[in-house]
């Protein structure tokens, strides 16, 4: 374990030495914050170009759509390093109205709440309210069904979904699916997603053509990211084995407050950054609470995930913007 | 806030049989409100005891650092165990039997319960379930 550790530590130290990215390091296990970097999925092959605001306009065309990730909102939690997550929330809805393109949905990776409170939905509720996207999806975490089994969570963002929450939809030829891995978790284990939902999953898929990009998006990471802290899901392995014969799968997950990525053949993994406060790296800290920065640094550790699927290469184009600070040099250092 | 958020006592004997239910945990402004209850069981008895006026013999186990400290406690039958979260992030106290199940515990909030029958009590954080705990109940 002390090995994982240090494979962690040593990326980030790597990455930090280069003074960009890796990209060895970076198909390996990579872990960054706030660069603007854009990875395009082309055939499983991911390419980085620089990211430019106004580039990612011209290039959609018909056909093209984006939409944005945003995680781990916390609405009711009120100490250091943020005292008022609901704030940064609306910085966060700030960046996304800004988008050089308006997002055709947003994606909510889970822990909308910090107690699964009827005010803190409330509040959540009040604040996507002002977010230019004509739908948000959701799927919940651990924090959101505190109470009555998430019956409250169903009644709020789940009608018509199935089990706990999970459902699939499609979008101009990609098809999505919101899974739920923090329901009926067991003592000593990791995130669960259930034999109900597994086989629900297969079905869900069986039938599609393996030209299909899928999206899958769930709280909990799919892939296994540091068990010692609970960051992976027991079951993800069969759930993946659904996804083999495709040949874009895009994972998207929320939990751990920071970004991670790891290409696995035709299998990309992500996580998105919290709009609330940001986590230690694996084994960084003692535990998994909340990483305490200084005031001025809290708005370069939270952040968006923009997603841009253009429909000529069949490719998803992940951007993660922190809702404070540039994202251009990073990516200029990348692209050299 | 230092104020006693949760105080909830029920004889393990009864809850066997009886649906432990916590009625409501309401915050209002900012102050949780405890209340315990018990269905079922017939004349089952749920005492709801402040900690401010303990019973017997008594035992805390912290939460910190998303870990039960200490994670294996051995006590006496009779004895009251309080769990009190001492981390910025909620945890719940399960038991992996399903004999007692908290809600969620914010910052300095407490569980309690009191263990009559002697036996092994594990038990889970149901959000951490990496976090587990045992309470071993001597005669």
């Amino acid at each position: 374990m002390a090995d994982k550790k240090r494979d962690f530590i040593d990326q980030k130290l790597q990455d930090l030495n280069n003074d960009g990215v890796d990209r060895r390091g970076f198909l390996k296990c990579m872990a960054w914050a706030g660069t603007g970097l854009v990875w395009t999925m082309s055939g499983g092959i991911p390419v980085s170009h620089a990211f430019d605001k106004g580039g990612s306009k011209s290039a959609m065309k018909g056909g093209d759509f984006s939409f944005v990730q945003i995680s781990d909102s916390h609405i009711g939690f009120n100490k250091p390093a943020n005292p008022d997550v609901t704030a940064t929330l609306q910085t966060a809805i700030d960046r996304i109205n800004a988008l050089p393109h308006r997002p055709d949905f947003l994606i909510h990776t889970g822990d909308l709440s910090q107690l699964s409170k009827p005010s803190e939905f409330d509040t959540l509720d009040q604040a996507l309210k002002g977010a230019a996207a004509k739908q948000i999806y959701f799927v919940p975490g651990e924090h959101d069904m505190l109470t009555d089994n998430g019956e409250q969570y169903l009644q709020r963002y789940g009608k018509g979904t199935k089990g706990a929450g999970w459902y699939s939809f499609d979008q101009k030829g990609v098809h999505f699916v919101g899974l739920v891995n923090v329901v009926n978790l067991k003592a000593g284990g990791l995130g669960s997603l259930g034999h109900e939902q597994l086989e629900w999953l297969e079905d869900d898929l069986k039938g599609r053509s393996a030209s299909t990009p899928i999206v899958l998006f769930a709280h909990i990471p799919l892939w296994t990211i540091y068990p010692d802290w609970g960051w992976g899901t027991d079951d993800s392995e069969q759930a993946l084995s659904y996804v083999k014969k495709f040949g874009s799968v895009t994972v998207l997950n929320g939990h751990i407050h920071q970004v991670m990525q790891k290409i696995e053949g035709k299998l990309s993994f992500h996580t998105a950054m919290s709009t609330a406060f940001p986590q230690p790296a694996p084994g960084t800290a003692p535990s998994a609470g909340p990483m305490k920065v200084p005031a001025d640094q809290l708005q370069k550790v939270l952040g968006i995930t923009d997603v841009n699927y253009l429909v000529s290469g069949k490719s998803l184009a992940i951007v993660d913007s922190p809702l404070e600070g540039s994202t251009s040099s990073a990516s200029e250092k990348s692209a050299g | 806030m230092k104020s006693i958020k949760i105080s909830k006592v029920v004889d393990l004997r009864w809850s066997a049989m009886a649906l432990v239910t916590v009625v409501s945990l309401m915050a209002l402004g900012g102050t949780l409100v405890s209340s315990a209850s018990q269905s079922g069981g017939g004349s089952g008895t749920a005492h709801a005891a402040s900690a401010g006026a303990p019973t017997g013999p008594e035992m805390e186990v912290k939460i910190d650092n998303f870990v039960f400290s200490p994670g294996v406690v051995t006590v006496k039958a009779g004895t009251q165990v309080t769990w009190i979260n001492k981390d910025d992030i909620p945890h719940t106290v399960d038991s992996t039997e399903g004999k007692f199940k908290s809600a969620a515990l914010d910052t300095d909030d407490k569980f309690q319960f009191k263990f009559i029958e002697p036996g092994e009590y594990p038990f889970y954080c149901r959000m951490h379930p990496k976090m587990t705990g045992k309470i071993i109940v001597q005669p």
